[in-house]
Order: C-alpha cells, then sequence, then structure tokens
C-alpha cells in the first residue's frame, strides 16, 4: 500500500506538468525536449496486451498536449499485432516478445523495415495464498514444480520443511505471452509447455481471485498483478543461485530477479517514421517519457543501461 | 337450465374479453404456476446481474463516465465517451446494412421461391446453420470483405457493421420468415384474387402486418451485436481511441471491447469503471429495445 | 379486374373454360424485384460460402502436418506438444449446450405461454421487453457473472456441490439463461400469431385453458417454436465469451460437469487473441476447430430442418 501511494504522487505530479506546459502557450515542448506544435495526423498501434497500457498511456499523455495527432490503439494479440504491421497497415507493433522468424519473413516480403526497441521489462510474479509459510523457491524448485509432467502436488514433496499443504496450481493459458515465457525461457522444456493440471483463466484478475481465495495455491502472473493485490496475495521470492530475491521494480530493472524477467518491446515501421511526422512524433514522445509513462502504468522501467541503448536505436531510424 | 354449450360461450366470452380463465382445477393450477415460474425466473437473474453489476459501479455513475476517454494514467476518471459513441455509430451502420438485406432475403424466401427447388431449401439449411457460427468467425470475413472492397485497413466503422451485420443477418431473415409466414393465407389470397401481384401484395399486405415479427428480430439481433467484442477485435479495431468517431469510414472503438479491457487491467478503479459502463450498455439495449417496441405495439394485428 | 391465363400450354379455348393462375399476372418491375430479393437471399449463401473458403485453406495447412483420422477421434488435445485429438473440444461443447438446453427450453417455453395464454396483454407489453433485456446483457458479463456468483454462491455455497473453479456446470447455467429470450420471444410470437379461432374452438368443445394450451396453440405453433429453439441451440453452440471465463482453458475428457474443461469456441476465442504467430501449426488449429464446429452445428441443423417439416401445420 505505502509504494502504491508513493506511485500515486507521481500521477498528480505528470498533471500538474501537463497543465504548467499546455498553459505555457505556443512552441510546447516536453520537460526533455520532443516539441509536437502543429503536428497532426494519426497513427496506428496494434499488438501485445500486455505492453497495451503502456502504449495506451503514451498517446493518453500525447492527446493532452497535442490533440490534433489521433492514435489508435490495438490489443489483437501479439501474433495478431505483427500480422497486420508486416502487411503494412499499423505504424507501432506491440509485443511481449521477439519477432519470430515466420513473421520477419513476412515483413521482409512486404518490403516492410522496422526497429525493435525495448520499452519496459515485466516480471513475471509466483504469488501464493497469504497464509502459506512458503517464502523462497530455489529455481530449480519452480522448474520441479511447473515442468510438464511434474508429480508434485504437496508443498512437502517440494522441500521437506515447507509445510504438508496440497498445491492448487493457477497460471495463464496457453495462448499467454506469459505461459510462453514461462515454459520456453524458465523451465526450458523441449516441448516449449509447462504442466498441463492447473486451472488456467486468460484474465489475470480471475487467477488473483484464485489464488487469494484457496488455500495453499499459487499461481504467476506479471508484476503489476500483484502489485495491485498486494494485500490478498504473497510473492515469493526466488533464488537463482545467489539468494533469495524478492520481486520488485528495482530487482527486475537490475536484473538480480533473474530468470523470472522478460522485455516487452515496440517495433516501429522504419518508412512511416520518416514519411508520417504524427509516427515520429508519438514514438519520439513515447520514449522521451518512458520513465515517467512506467512509472503511472505500474511497469517496470528500463534502467539507464537498457534505456541508452533504445535512446541510440531510436536515434537511428530514418538515418 | 343454462345447457352446456351456453355454459361454456358464457365462459369463453369471458376468457376473451378479459384474458383471465377460471380454471381452478389443481392440473391447470400447477400448470399455471409452472408457467409463471419460468417467467419469474428469468427476471430474477436478470436483476441479479443488473443489481450486482449497478451495485460494483455505483461509485462512477458521473457526468466523467460519458465525457471522458479511458484513461490509464487517471483511472478514477476514466471515461467511456469514445465507446459510446462507437457503439451507436456501429449499430446504426449493422442496422443499415442487416435489416433491409434480412427483409429482403426473407421476402424472396417465402413470397418468391418455389419451395421444392433444391437451391431454395439450400438456403434454408444455411440460414439455420449460420446462426451457430461463432461471432469470431465473422471477424475474419468482415477483414476478407473490406480487403475485396478495396480498404487499407478494416478497424473502421465499416468494417465493424459489415462483421455484425453478417452476424445478425440469419436471426433477421428467420424471424422475419416466421413473421412473415403467420401471415394468414387469406390475406394474401383476397389481395391476389383482387388483381394485386405478388409484389403489391407482399409490400402492402404482407410486410404490414408482419412488422411486428420483424420488430422482435431486429432487436433481438441487434441487442446481440451491440455487446460483441471478440470479433471486432479480430477486424482490428482498436481500444485506445481519444477522438469521436466522425463517419462510417472512421477509426472508432466499441463500448463492449473497451469494458473487456477495463476488466482485465489491475487498478480497481477501473474495475469499477467497467461495472458502471455495464449498465450504460444495458440502458443502451433498453432504448433499442424501446424503440423497436414502440413500432411493435404501434403496428400489432390479432387475427 | 381481369382474368389470366398462364401461358399457351393446353388451354382449351373452344370450350370457354380457362386456367386461372393467380401467379401469371406480372409485369416487367416484378421480375426485377424479384431478381433483387434473389441476389439478397443469396448473401447468405456467399457468406457461406466465404466461411468455408476462410475456413478450409489454414485447415489444409493443418491436416498436412496433422492426421485426419487422430483429429477427429483421438483423446488428446494439446497442440503445443503435437496431440491434435479434438474429441475433448467437442465433448465439452455437447455437455455445456445440452446443461443450457435443459434450462433454456422450459423456462423459455414456459414463459412464452405464460405470456402469450395467459398474461393480460399488459403484463405482457412490459414482461415481453424485460426478457429481450436479457438477451442484451454482454456475454462478458454473464462470464464474470458465473464465476463471481453462479460457482462461488450458487453452486458452492447454497446447493453445495463440489464445483471447481472453473466448470462445465456453471457455464451451461448461465448459457442457459442467455438463450431463454430467443426461445422465449420467438415461441411467444409464434403462439401469438395462432389464429383465436383455434382457441375458442376448442373452449367451445368444453377444453380448458391449459388443455386448450397444450393440445391446441402448442402443435399449432410449433414450426415457429422449433425455429426458436433450433435458433437458441445454435447461439449455444456458437457462444464463446461464457465458456471461455467460466469453463476454463483446460481440454479433457471428463464427463462431469463439476470440472471445468474447453469447449471448441473456447480455444477458439484464447486463440485468436493470443501470442501465436499467424500462420503456425498452432494457429492453424484455430481454422481446423471453427470448421468441424461448422460442420457439426450443420449435421444438427440438417436433421432439425427435416423433423420440423414433418410436424409442421398450416392454417
Amino acid at each position: 500500500m505505502k509504494r502504491t501511494s508513493i506511485r500515486r504522487a507521481i500521477v498528480p505530479g505528470i498533471a500538474a506538468l501537463m497543465l504548467a506546459l499546455t498553459a505555457c502557450g505556443g512552441g510546447q515542448t516536453s520537460d526533455t525536449g520532443t516539441d509536437t506544435e502543429g503536428v497532426s495526423g494519426s497513427v496506428a498501434v496494434d499488438g501485445s496486451s500486455t505492453v497495451f497500457p503502456l502504449s495506451d498511456a503514451a498517446a493518453e499523455l500525447l492527446s493532452g498536449e497535442n490533440p490534433d495527432i489521433d492514435v489508435t490503439v490495438g490489443e489483437a494479440g501479439t501474433g495478431g499485432g505483427f500480422e497486420v504491421f508486416c502487411q503494412d497497415q499499423t505504424d507501432i507493433s506491440d509485443a511481449s516478445r521477439p519477432i519470430e522468424e515466420d513473421e520477419m519473413a513476412t515483413c521482409e516480403e512486404a518490403g516492410v523495415e522496422y526497429t525493435e526497441l525495448q520499452v519496459a521489462t515485466d516480471a513475471l510474479t509466483l504469488v501464493v495464498h497469504p497464509d502459506l509459510a512458503v517464502d523462497c523457491l530455489t529455481i530449480e524448485q519452480v522448474i520441479q514444480l511447473w515442468e510438464p509432467k511434474s508429480d508434485i502436488t504437496n508443498w512437502s514433496d517440494l522441500d521437506p520443511n515447507f509445510p504438508d499443504q496440497e498445491i492448487s496450481l493457477f497460471g495463464p493459458g496457453t495462448d499467454s505471452g506469459t505461459y510462453d515465457y514461462m515454459a520456453a525461457d524458465v523451465i526450458g522444456a523441449e516441448s516449449e509447455t509447462t504442466r498441463d493440471d492447473y486451472e488456467a483463466s486468460e484474465d489475470d484478475n480471475v487467477l488473483v481471485q484464485g489464488v487469494a481465495g484457496t488455500e495453499g495455491a499459487t499461481g504467476y502472473f506479471g508484476y503489476t498483478y500483484y502489485e495491485e493485490n498486494q494485500d490478498s496475495l504473497k510473492a515469493l521470492s526466488v533464488d537463482s543461485g545467489n539468494g533469495c530475491v524478492e520481486p520488485s521494480a528495482e530487482t527486475a530493472a537490475d536484473g538480480t530477479y533473474t530468470p523470472l524477467s522478460r522485455p516487452l518491446f515496440i517495433y516501429v515501421n522504419n518508412a512511416k517514421y520518416t514519411d508520417n511526422e504524427a509516427t515520429a512524433a508519438y514514438v519520439d514522445f513515447y520514449i522521451d517519457n518512458l520513465a515517467e509513462l512506467a512509472e503511472a502504468t505500474q511497469f517496470i522501467p528500463l534502467n539507464d543501461e537498457q534505456y541508452s541503448e533504445t535512446q541510440s536505436v531510436l536515434e537511428g531510424i530514418g538515418g | 337450465m343454462a345447457s352446456t354449450a351456453v355454459a361454456t360461450a358464457r365462459e369463453t366470452t369471458t376468457v376473451i374479453a378479459t384474458g383471465r380463465g377460471r380454471d381452478r382445477s389443481p392440473g391447470s393450477l400447477a400448470f399455471l404456476i409452472a408457467l409463471w415460474a419460468s417467467l419469474f425466473f428469468a427476471v430474477v437473474v436478470l436483476l441479479a446481474i443488473i443489481i450486482s453489476t449497478a451495485i460494483d459501479g455505483a461509485a462512477r455513475f458521473d457526468g466523467a463516465l460519458f465525457g471522458n476517454y479511458l484513461s490509464g494514467l487517471f483511472p478514477e476518471t476514466s471515461g467511456f465517451r469514445a465507446g459510446i459513441l462507437g457503439s451507436m455509430w456501429l449499430m446504426l451502420g449493422t442496422a443499415l446494412l442487416a435489416v433491409p438485406l434480412g427483409i429482403a432475403s426473407a421476402l424472396y424466401l417465402e413470397e418468391f421461391a418455389n419451395r421444392n427447388r433444391w437451391y431454395n431449401r439450400l438456403i434454408e439449411l444455411n440460414l439455420q446453420n449460420l446462426a451457430a457460427v461463432p461471432a469470431i468467425v465473422y471477424g475474419l470475413l468482415a477483414v476478407a470483405a473490406m480487403s475485396v472492397l478495396g480498404f487499407q485497413s478494416s478497424g473502421i466503422v465499416l468494417g465493424g457493421s459489415i462483421a455484425l451485420a453478417l452476424l445478425i443477418l440469419p436471426v433477421v431473415i428467420i424471424t422475419t420468415r416466421e413473421a412473415v409466414r403467420a401471415v394468414p393465407r387469406e390475406i394474401r389470397d383476397g389481395s391476389l384474387a383482387l388483381g394485386a401481384t405478388v409484389w403489391q401484395t407482399t409490400w402492402k399486405q404482407t410486410l404490414p402486418s408482419a412488422i411486428p415479427g420483424i420488430a422482435t428480430g431486429t432487436i433481438l439481433g441487434l441487442s446481440r451485436a451491440i455487446g460483441e467484442a471478440a470479433p471486432l477485435l479480430l477486424v482490428g479495431v482498436a481500444v485506445g481511441i481519444r477522438f469521436d468517431p466522425n463517419g462510417f469510414l472512421s477509426a472508432f472503438t466499441a463500448l463492449p471491447m473497451q469494458i473487456y479491457n477495463q476488466t482485465s487491467r489491475p487498478q480497481e478503479e477501473l474495475q469499477t469503471a467497467a461495472a458502471a459502463a455495464i449498465i450504460v450498455l444495458l440502458v443502451m439495449i433498453l432504448g433499442m429495445n424501446a424503440l423497436a417496441i414502440f413500432i411493435r405495439n404501434k403496428f400489432q394485428r390479432t387475427w | 379486374m381481369s382474368l389470366s391465363s398462364n401461358g399457351a400450354a393446353g388451354s382449351s379455348s373452344g370450350a370457354g373454360l380457362q386456367r386461372v393462375s393467380l401467379k401469371g399476372k406480372s409485369r416487367p418491375g416484378e421480375t426485377v424485384i424479384k431478381a433483387v430479393l434473389f441476389v439478397a437471399a443469396m448473401i447468405s449463401v456467399v457468406t457461406t460460402i466465404a466461411i468455408i473458403i476462410t475456413l478450409i485453406r489454414p485447415t489444409i495447412d493443418f491436416l498436412g502436418e496433422a492426421s485426419l483420422v487422430t483429429f477427429l477421434t483421438g483423446t488428446e488435445w494439446a497442440p503445443r506438444s503435437g496431440e491434435f485429438g479434438a474429441i475433448p473440444l467437442v465433448k465439452a461443447t455437447f455437455l455445456i449446450t445440452l446443461i443450457s438446453l435443459l434450462v433454456a427450453v422450459p423456462v423459455g417455453l414456459g414463459a412464452a405461454m405464460y405470456l402469450s395464454e395467459y398474461a393480460s396483454p399488459r403484463v405482457r407489453k412490459i414482461f415481453k421487453p424485460v426478457l429481450e433485456l436479457l438477451a442484451g446483457v454482454p456475454s462478458v458479463v454473464y462470464g464474470f457473472f458465473a464465476i463471481t456468483l453462479v460457482t462461488p454462491f450458487l453452486l458452492q455455497d447454497l446447493l453445495n456441490i463440489d464445483v471447481n473453479f472453473t466448470n462445465a456446470l456453471a457455464a451451461g447455467l448461465v448459457l442457459g439463461v442467455m438463450i431463454v429470450p430467443t426461445v422465449a420471444s420467438l415461441s411467444e410470437d409464434a403462439m401469438s400469431a395462432v389464429p383465436l379461432a383455434l382457441r375458442q374452438g376448442s373452449q367451445a368443445m368444453g377444453a380448458n385453458k391449459m388443455q386448450t394450451t397444450l393440445r391446441v396453440v402448442f402443435p399449432a405453433a410449433l414450426s415457429g417454436i422449433a425455429a426458436a429453439i433450433v435458433l437458441g441451440l445454435s447461439r449455444a453452440v456458437g457462444e464463446t465469451m461464457i465458456v471461455t471465463l467460466a469453463s476454463g482453458s483446460l481440454p479433457n475428457m471428463s464427463a462431469d460437469p463439476r470440472d471445468g474443461m474447453q469447449a471448441m469456441t473456447g480455444y477458439m476465442a484464447t486463440t485468436a487473441g493470443g501470442e501465436n504467430p499467424v500462420g503456425s501449426l498452432e494457429y492453424n488449429t484455430l481454422f481446423a476447430i471453427g470448421l468441424l464446429l461448422f460442420v457439426i452445428t450443420l449435421v444438427i441443423n440438417m436433421i432439425s430442418i427435416s423433423l420440423v417439416r414433418r410436424f409442421r401445420q398450416e392454417y
């Protein structure tokens, strides 16, 4: 609760900033120098529903400063987003995973050249029912718990010191990026699947409800959903060899909360960036204000190194 | 002593005049109670849904809900302006496409087609089948249709209207057919006997008599269409929009899509806003229903 | 008034008797109108063809890598692990639809009979729109209603049934409630359209209201009622959001409605909005399942149409 109130203070801060800027009169620039005065046009953004809140917040902030730029943000899924992106129909594609080979080929065929920009990090958070006396799992234990055909059904199976309590599992469905990441990158199973005897839902709020309401339950989803429900869930720390690390914005950004952090991207159509001034304005504005946007939407912001990388890649577009 | 005939005649007249019967046999009473319970059950469930949703959304029944756009930065004042206006445009477009097409198809099948030709039977089978196709598939069709029509992007009002019109077309056609079928033969035959053509009969006699049924079918169809989100997602309709739609070729968003987006976000204020928006959606449906009921009652005829 | 004769085929002019056809008289405008209407009716056929085309190409791609026999008879559905047996999904769809019909047909017909035969015109005017409002509740709302109210309170607390967090029973019940307006409203229209003369005749013969309703009105309106039920069934089979949310995303072979199980439309919904690259094998399963669904409903509808035709009354 304390952290959220600090974050809540940031939002009125942005509001004050916006008011001050718009009240200033002509030649407005944001605090980091993006000049969107006089620009108009439309920008089409589509893709991952995980990245959606961030891209939508950028659109919202921009529309406050320059209402002549019409940004439409969709959430057809990372795969669906790439499909229309590679048909040259959208300017920007939100993605919770890097573009895959087949999609790269489609883009190449259609002559769409793009630039990948990392915009935030997502930390997969393992949560348990708040009354459960388990606080930390090693990576090996996480893999044992979630790997395909796992036969762990009781907490004490993982570690004899853990309570003798039956495990109820909750998690995203097989078409979610979060599932993908857990299966392929965390567990590393060849089949790219996890065990299949768990309660699945596409809506993370349902998972929150499930874990919070079932004794001995555990689940995993993005950090934001844990952060909003800290009083009804407990997050597990993860030990990947250097001691138990708690999930938080800091540990995810500086890389100590591993391997459960995954990068989130936007892909920018190079041609549209150079030809459409509205697209350029939106992307520039987005990256310039990235830190504030991530804080306000409770995404894990990039660390300094990642941010300067993104900025330099951005400068390279249309060069 | 009154004979059976007179007693029954009296009974029947009372029934017809007042709509109330006077059976008191246990079987009849049990039957009546069972029927009444069915209606009651349906109404109770509806009330449960509405009341629980209204309670969840109570905090957000304010002007900002209608005036503001979606806000992730200021969730307390997140509003559904774009969705509300977008859905209105969408319903207009859908009705303009589905109703004339539906009535025309139904009239052809009922009045002009030779029932025994194989292709007409195929159409009939076809319609019933189409009503079972999941809404998502119509989204895919609309994308294809839009590219055939030459549009770059399909996430505009026209694209959404095509998807939803195709979705509700079977319902409109089937209900119109039943309504037209219910018009007694005598009316048609009388008109034809007086020298009218089949079309004149249809246009001036059959169709006006079938309007109440057509209105019912259209209400059912549009009520369903306004609540659809999945096909629109596939058509490429966006969720984050911060301008008002200005025509059938404008990008837009629909209220159920925004509702679904807000309910799956973690912030509790957005959930509350979404609950309030659901009530708004139901009120919009109520409005459409009221319009159609007005039409239905105005044209109601009993035989 | 003029008599019209139908062509020259076999007409006996000499005897003064001419065949009068009521359909013979036509004007050029008439043909145009008929053509226009025919085109309109063909749109539905075009739609079906378009659906089949849209679904068939990716399905063929899919069947290139997975066997058709396994698809139709296999009992394990896990595309990521290479298991392509669709029976679990089909079974779930059938079970949930069956439960929904068990709710919707009695309730819908009951409500319809009440409104059409027993209710005063004023009651009818109020309750028919109320029923139609039920049809307007977005399926997303029904889905959440199932998870947040039906499963915890109704099933687990009130009725004390040991149901899973997601279960087919809640999905079926809520789905049934959703299609009640379809069944009720259309059945009510059909029953109201039965001429008064039939009712009066029945009562003149001494039947009471219940007997009239069940033995005269109901059979006379059967065509419309059957259409209403089949429409409701179609709607139930194709419904997506409710089954996705309430019944869960795990395909299995359980026949117990207290368990969660993924239905065909649930699978389609999650795959469509998911992270799979378009064109991949997993993505193509979306179309394969869609085509299977289409074929199944086609068979159901063919059966129901032939049944209805046998029993339809004309009056």
